[in-house]
């Protein structure tokens, strides 16, 4: 498996052209997508012609930027100047939009070679992959199984090895939980950490952006490049960003780890899985860690205020989506609201329609008081249990997903049999905090993620912990994906 | 029984910012179509909002100078529904925490109307109906220009008792925010807007009743008119047991007739809920003083200055309030010509019909004020007659121009040489034997026929008084 670091490294010292790596990238693509169908749009004359860019400017002997020649693929929920941009969804089938997200410019900057847009779930929602109104995408550890999502694509083509580097977005774990189902890394910055401008919007106050790679490094680098304040999202915050790769640690003398009584609890019930975890845990204290029984009473509160929090503000943000300016719209006879009627029920997707009823019933006057806040008062009854714990530890380990991939099919028939893909991940995203996943190994030989998480802006000290147990278990070099480069 | 009416105002005011409330798109009236527009007045996919500072403060300081309460602690709400003309289909607004509460406008007869809140909002896109009515065309383009502008919205307490306090609200209203320079407040070019709530109660009840909202009214003149002719309409109903539905009526102005727009029925649930886009506001106390220092004599205390300093009548002191701009416009002509009742008189009187017929405001007119105090002089002086003086008046308001220029220019300077007037007044005499004989007889009106005949002679120029003095010393 090939880094980003290495990659950028070997084009730094001319070993490579960037050229080079990104045909091997696409000669990958050729081979795998066929099977693994992660990539809604590939861009092959894009990447080439940044790349040649690249070489150029290199061999000039010009500055390039930190992440120069590395190939990236970006989830399709960000907005890319110029091409199709669908966010998983039939309404945006044909859209073209007329700007680039924010992060998209700060990684074009950086000189990463875009190579294609990722499949995910329509809007964001779901954690399979199987709600993209387009296909499913396929795990590439096992292909009757799901990458997860919502932000599958991206975790796919990364777990394939076809490239190293990934942007997805997480809202209630859809970085995480792929990140740990396709044995990669995956990491949820702090809310406000990295701009939201072109982001298409699922839930404001939730939704982030955030690095999905081959290693611990990686997704360093690619965090110091993407985060940062942007005056074009009011929600960003003005903090300097750290060197996170300078941050990076290998041992872990002094740490406290909390380890959360009730996760704990919930997975008990498994002894593979529980195993699993069990040795992550003692892992960290070979490190020199020291374990600290934490407790986090309102986690499970975590579906239902995310169930309620999450689709009021979609449907709010879904209601643009009307054929009038953009988009796809579905003409006709009578009036302009017959044409928004007819546009939004071919468009959208059933779980998109679930979440914008379910969300505009949470709002409706005589229910608001009910359900809206009251899901808001509990949120900040969450944030403040992970304050209490992080007075009594550094970071919090805990499993990313409760199962490993489980098969495609599985779980369509029960939304809520699918939200509880997101029972360890929704409290952190609620929170704010910043949480990660990195591969703990396999169960059943298919891969597990460790969710690590610490308090707001610590990203530093998140990544730190993680590339320390990384690089001593180094589970995702133990095997080959069934599917992709090498294999 | 009597019904007397209670009204209640929402004033839409479009601040002159610069740019829009949320993004960077120029604030203009009248551009083109879709020509200032960006992909967050759009509500293009991935687009958010940014908070233009300069809008809270134009509203901060309208909330201050009508001494309304600032709010320690704001947000912004999304306000949800659907419309072609609201491009996110939710409009970002306030609901429970506006920027002001409290506050009023004093209107002109001492009645004090009480405001009840100011609060921030973006204003929508223009429906243009190829055909020019909804109900008439096929096909409806829509501008988004104006999509996003910031919005002030005032709401009145209903403390309003008739139609014309409602229209000298209006104007109070107006009068504030053009002082304090936060919008152009014309009607005419939609950046003031009002609909207005009505209810009738018996004569001296304290219970309100069942309001209507009306719609639609265009101009001061309208609001007077809609305002009396759904007063009318809700009495009839009451006169005739008929209940009195609440509801949205519009105002047609064509017919001269309200009609009904949405019945309760069909009220809206709007689902308001926090915009997580944007954070809170909290406006610091020495930014607001900063902002009250700011703040210019507002029109009230300017009209009470022309009163006793200036010594104008009441009603001049209130037209020459009615903008900043016509305020500064008197006080440099008073200082230019020495004379405030002078130049009260000549800009309510000659100086208004001038500009009315020209389609011209004191704005827009390049006469300046020294030059209009410098013909008031030119007349005080005897330079010129009265008449001659309302030529050049005339000609300055419309290319402006130096009084003494004109005067020149056109021979218009008036003659008070005596030797020179002597020679018309001798000729005159000589050419109207019967009217001399009939002054000498006692006919005093003789003497004006043969004042008219010297002045017309004199082509206008002669000094009357001169005149005068000479043709009584001639006739005896």
């Amino acid at each position: 498996m090939e880094t980003g670091h290495e990659i950028r490294d070997a084009i730094a010292r001319k070993e490579r052209s960037a050229e080079e790596v990104v045909k091997k990238s696409l000669a990958a693509l050729d081979s795998v997508e066929p099977t693994l169908k992660a990539y809604i749009t590939i861009l092959p004359e894009r990447a080439l012609a940044k790349a040649r860019d690249v070489d150029a400017r290199i061999a000039r002997g010009e500055p390039v930027g930190q992440l120069a020649g590395v190939p990236i693929a970006i989830k399709d929920l960000f907005c890319l100047k110029g091409e199709i941009t669908t966010c998983g969804s039939k309404i945006l089938a044909n859209f073209r939009p007329p700007y680039s997200a924010t992060v998209v410019e700060r990684i074009e900057s950086a000189d990463a070679v875009i190579v294609g847009k990722t499949n995910m779930d329509e809007f964001a929602m779901g954690s399979s992959c199987e709600n993209s109104a387009f296909f499913p995408t396929r795990n590439p550890w096992d292909l009757e199984a799901v990458p997860g999502g919502s932000s599958g694509g991206s975790a796919a083509t990364v777990g394939s090895h076809a490239v190293a580097m990934a942007l997805g977005t997480d809202t209630g774990g859809s970085i995480r939980e792929p990140a740990s189902f396709c044995n990669i890394v995956g990491v949820k910055p702090t809310y406000g950490r990295v701009s939201r401008y072109g982001m298409i919007a699922f839930a404001s106050s939730l939704d982030q952006a955030g690095p999905m790679t081959a290693d611990v490094r990686d997704g360093a680098i690619l965090l110091e490049a993407i985060a940062g304040h942007d005056p074009m999202d009011s929600t960003s915050v003005d903090v300097p960003v750290p060197r996170y790769s300078e941050q990076l640690q290998s041992d872990l003398k002094g740490l406290r780890v909390g380890i959360v009584r009730e996760f704990e609890e919930s997975i008990s019930g498994d002894a593979k899985i529980a195993s699993l975890y069990k040795d992550a845990y003692k892992d960290l204290v070979s490190l020199g860690a020291r374990l600290v029984d934490v407790s986090l009473p309102h986690a499970k509160y975590g579906l239902a205020t995310y169930y309620l929090i999450a689709p009021a503000e979609c449907s709010s943000n879904l209601a643009r989506y009307d054929g009038v300016r953009y988009g796809v719209r579905v003409d006709g006879d009578s009036d302009v609201f017959a044409m928004f009627e007819r546009t939004r029920a071919a468009g959208f997707g059933a779980e998109v329609k679930r979440r914008i009823i379910l969300g505009t019933y949470a709002l409706c006057s005589g229910y608001y008081d009910a359900y809206y806040v009251r899901a808001q008062k509990v949120r900040t009854l969450m944030k403040k249990d992970f304050d209490d714990a992080f007075a009594a530890c550094d970071v919090i380990a805990c499993p990313a997903v409760s199962c490993p991939p489980f098969e495609l099919g599985a779980k369509t028939q029960d939304p809520v049999a699918m939200y509880l893909m997101d029972y360890f991940t929704i409290p952190m995203s609620l929170a704010g905090i910043p949480a990660m996943s990195v591969p703990a190994g396999y169960v059943n030989d298919l891969p597990m993620g460790l969710q690590l998480c610490a308090p707001v802006f610590e990203e530093g000290r998140m990544l730190g912990v993680a590339h320390a147990y990384e690089q001593a278990t180094k589970h995702a070099w133990k095997r080959q994906p069934l599917v992709g480069a090498g294999a | 029984m009597t019904y007397e009416p209670v009204i209640g105002l929402e004033v839409h005011v479009e601040l002159s910012t610069q740019s829009k409330m949320f993004c960077g798109c120029r604030n203009e009236f009248g551009a083109p179509p879709n020509t200032h527009t960006c992909p967050v007045c759009l509500g293009m996919p991935g687009s958010l909002p940014v908070i233009n500072a300069r809008a809270v403060e134009y509203l901060c300081k309208a909330g201050l100078a009508l001494g309304c309460t600032v709010a320690p602690f704001s947000k912004f709400d999304r306000k949800n529904y659907f419309y072609p003309d609201m491009p996110k289909n939710y409009q970002i607004s306030q609901y429970d925490m506006p920027l002001t509460t409290g506050g009023g406008v004093e209107l002109q007869s001492g009645k004090f109307v009480r405001l009840n809140r100011i609060h921030l909002e973006e204003d929508t896109g223009k429906n243009v109906h190829a055909g020019g009515h909804m109900t008439q065309s096929d096909a409806t383009l829509i501008d988004y220009n104006r999509a996003g502008v910031p919005l002030m919205e005032v709401v009145s307490e209903p403390d309003l008792s008739s139609p014309q306090e409602a229209e000298e609200y209006l104007a109070g209203l107006k009068a504030v925010l053009s002082f304090i320079g936060v919008s152009d407040v014309k009607m005419h070019e939609g950046s003031l807007r009002c609909d207005a709530n009505v209810s009738i109660r018996p004569a001296g009840s304290e219970t309100l009743g069942t309001k209507t909202e009306i719609k639609n009214m265009n101009s001061f003149k309208s609001v007077v008119t809609a305002l009396e002719h759904e007063i009318e309409r809700q009495r009839e109903c009451m006169r005739s047991g008929e209940r009195i539905v609440q509801e949205t009526r519009g105002w047609d102005e064509e017919r001269g007739l309200t009609y009904s727009m949405r019945s309760k029925e069909q009220a809206h649930d709007y689902r308001y809920f926090p915009d997580p886009d944007l954070v809170p506001l909290s406006l610091d106390k020495t930014v607001l003083d900063r902002w009250q220092a700011q703040l210019p004599e507002l029109p009230a205390k300017r009209r009470k200055r022309f009163i006793e300093t200036y010594g104008l009548p009441p009603y001049d002191a209130g037209v020459l309030t009615d903008t900043r701009e016509d305020a500064d416009y008197f006080e440099a002509v008073a200082a230019a010509s020495g004379d405030p009742k002078q130049a009260s008189n000549w800009l309510m009187s000659e100086v208004r019909k001038s500009l009315e017929v020209k389609g011209m405001t004191l704005s827009t007119t390049p006469m300046k004020p020294e030059q209009l105090g410098e013909l008031i002089l030119m007349v005080k002086k005897g330079e010129i007659t009265g008449k001659a003086a309302k030529e050049v008046c005339n000609v300055m308001v419309e290319n402006g121009g130096d009084p003494k220029a004109i005067v020149a220019e056109r021979g218009l300077a008036q003659v008070s040489d005596a030797s020179v007037i002597a020679a018309i007044v001798d000729k005159v005499i000589a050419a109207q034997p019967d009217s001399v004989s009939a002054y000498r007889g006692g006919k005093a009106k003789a003497l004006d026929f043969l004042v008219g005949q010297i002045m017309r002679e004199s082509r206008g120029k002669a000094n009357i008084d001169v005149v005068k003095g000479l043709l009584k010393e001639r006739l005896g």
